[in-house]
């Protein structure tokens, strides 16, 4: 068995008289996809928050490589290798796939002493990164715009790791993209987990979360509802536990078993 | 043998649904097109318009260079705070403001020139960052912080002056300037001896009369060219080819994305507005060691004209893109159609109706290059 990655212990969040989380912990090993499933409001946003710096969590533990952490900032778990795909925020899109590819990692040539944007070598190495993925483009110089929002996703999860992320957080990286987009970044989650990332996959979509998933976690109402082993666990059995159980029950008989 | 080699290479994957680009189109299309257009027709009008009133002669050329590099030297400031995404409509009091704060340092508290400007650099640059850092701080758009900054400075500045000499203009900075050794670098004119020989060849006009006589109409390129191109070269060169320039384009393209990915978002904004207080500042200097006097009503509307200049170069309002040499382009189009429309004999009063057309076709032309570039829908 090997050593956890991360370990979140006990999370608990209040935001003045609201509890957002009442004591959630999740690990996640190395080579893992671990999915965390959880309705809207359940609590996803704010835990994968407090694993990547944004919050501080008001009570509780959080472990990285068996040393206790203490992100005051996002910068602070970037640079420790936690990295975080935001839904809409992972790319702007009027800047080009190079600009945004080392956006806050800049490669520095000096001329006559003077530290330059290292153009050539940021466009040589993205044009490597995206080819890897899967994606071509006209030239490194083509604005992120014009790509899909799942070449968006793919891009910015390559930039992620090109960068040393051990541990990937993707916040519903899925949810806003069409079929096709959709298996290309499952497929792109698959081939960085198998390179040893740690892959944190949030979404409400448990289809989705089957398909790439090696264990599962689902919150509801700011508590962890139970950890489950890929095999072990049904579609039906993960659906009810986000939704709570009884309401989706007499909600499914009316639609007839499709949601 | 090589051929079956060659068939065994297989082809690169392309995408069928992406066009091949033409390499000319390819070529063409960046953000200071539209101001190279404008430029070229501004140019062929005047030129079929205005030629025989010696616009393209060597006092003309000076006359409208002059006029377009006041723009620019605003519009470079305004054009990477707005890559930046934010404003600053304090521009023009900027320039007011700093402006009487060398003439009141240097004619009425009597310190060295050189002290008042640095003073002068110092105290206005420190605004830009009380600009930035409210604009920061509370979250507000920086269109009504600064709008506030505006009223505020003007005001301030009518005050001082004053209440101190009485009048709402200072004269004397240029007796006070004598021999000082900061001064020269923003008054006055290089490569004299370059101008006298082409006039002595006979290739540029003289005087033919007068005290002058001899001497060439056009003596030498003014500090303000100069420092124009100095800017431009130095902005340009910041956004494209260094780390903080892509903070910059970062920055305003979304700054939250940004700020996820490290950039540190705060930072560059306050730099932004501090380096377009220091461009006013230095509009500001340049035009009091001219003129040798200071006036509280100075820099009048000069945001706006930096504003403008800055769009029909190219940038998005919104920040996230543009291009510090479509800005230059736009303050030389503004420039030259201001004084050319003087040159050609047309009704001054017409010159914002001329003004308002090419703004519209810039805006409308840029919009649609940009959105060939980027993709936007």
């Amino acid at each position: 068995m090997t050593e956890p990655i991360i370990q979140m212990k006990n999370i608990e969040k209040h935001f003045g008289l609201v509890i957002a989380l009442s004591g959630v912990s999740l690990d996640v090993n190395p080579g893992e996809c671990h999915c965390l499933l959880g309705d809207n409001g359940a609590g996803k946003s704010t835990f994968i928050k407090t694993m990547s710096g944004v919050h501080k969590p008001s009570k509780g533990e959080v472990y990285f490589k068996g040393k206790l952490m203490n992100f005051a900032r996002p910068r602070d778990a970037i640079a420790a290798g936690i990295a975080t795909v935001y839904q809409d925020l992972a790319m702007i899109p009027l800047m080009s796939v190079s600009r945004n590819f080392f956006m806050g990692n800049e490669p520095i040539k000096k001329i006559a002493g003077l530290p330059f944007f290292d153009h050539d070598h940021a466009n040589e190495v993205t044009m490597a990164e995206m080819k890897k993925m899967g994606i071509n483009l006209r030239g490194p110089d083509q604005a992120v715009g014009t790509l899909s929002g799942g070449e968006r996703q793919t891009v910015a999860i390559a930039r992620a790791v090109h960068f040393g992320a051990e541990v990937l957080i993707l916040d519903e990286p899925t949810s806003a993209l069409g079929v096709r987009q959709t298996a290309n970044v499952l497929a792109t989650v698959d081939r960085v987990r198998n390179q040893g990332v740690a892959v944190v996959f949030i979404t409400h979509n448990v289809r989705h979360a089957l398909a790439v998933g090696d264990r599962f976690t689902v919150l509801n109402r700011g508590k962890t509802l139970g950890t489950a082993v890929r095999g072990e666990v049904t579609p039906e059995e993960l659906q009810d536990l986000m939704a709570g159980g009884q309401e989706l029950a007499v909600l499914e008989g009316s639609l007839g078993g499709t949601v | 043998m090589s051929e079956t080699a060659e068939a065994n290479e297989t082809p690169p994957v392309e995408d069928e649904r992406i066009k091949e680009m033409a390499g000319f189109r390819k070529a063409m299309i960046r953000p200071e097109l539209g101001a190279i257009c404008g430029t070229i027709l501004v140019f062929v009008f005047f030129f079929l318009t205005a030629r025989d009133s010696g616009m393209f002669g060597p006092a003309g050329i000076l006359n409208w260079s002059v006029v377009s590099a006041q723009f620019a030297i605003i519009a470079v400031g305004a054009c990477l705070l707005m890559i930046a995404g934010e404003f600053d409509l304090s521009v023009g009091s900027m320039i007011g403001f700093a402006g009487i704060v060398i003439a009141l340092l240097s004619v009425s508290l009597g310190w060295p020139v050189w002290a008042s400007i640095i003073a002068a650099f110092v105290i206005c640059t420190g605004l830009g960052a009380v600009n930035g850092w409210l604009v920061i701080k509370t979250g507000l758009p920086s269109f009504i912080v600064t709008l506030a900054t505006l009223f505020i400075l003007r005001g301030l500045t009518i005050f001082a002056a004053i209440a101190t000499t009485r009048k709402t203009i200072i004269g004397g900075v240029r007796d006070a300037a004598e021999g000082d050794w900061l001064a020269p670098i923003f008054a006055g004119k290089i490569f004299k001896g370059f101008f006298q020989w082409m006039g002595d060849h006979g290739w540029i006009e003289t005087f033919s009369r007068g005290t002058r006589e001899g001497m060439p109409v056009v003596e030498g390129v003014p500090m303000l060219i100069v420092w124009a191109i100095i800017l431009v070269v130095f902005a340009h060169i910041l956004l494209t080819k260094t780390r903080f320039g892509n903070w910059i384009f970062a920055s305003g393209g979304d700054a939250q994305a940004a700020r996820y990915a490290g950039v540190p978002v705060n930072k560059t904004k306050i730099l932004m507005f501090m380096f377009t207080a220091f461009c006013a500042t230095l509009f500001a200097t340049l035009q009091v060691m001219e003129f040798g006097s200071a006036g509280a009503d100075r820099g009048l509307l000069k945001e706006f004209e930096a504003i403008i200049s800055v769009v029909i170069g190219g940038a998005l309002l919104t920040g996230g893109y543009g291009s510090v040499v479509g800005a230059a382009l736009g303050a030389l189009v503004f420039g030259v159609v201001q004084q050319g429309l003087f040159f050609a004999g047309v009704e001054s009063s017409l010159f914002r109706v001329f003004l308002g057309i090419i703004l519209l076709l810039a805006v409308i032309l840029n919009t649609y290059i940009r959105r060939m570039i980027t993709g936007e829908r």
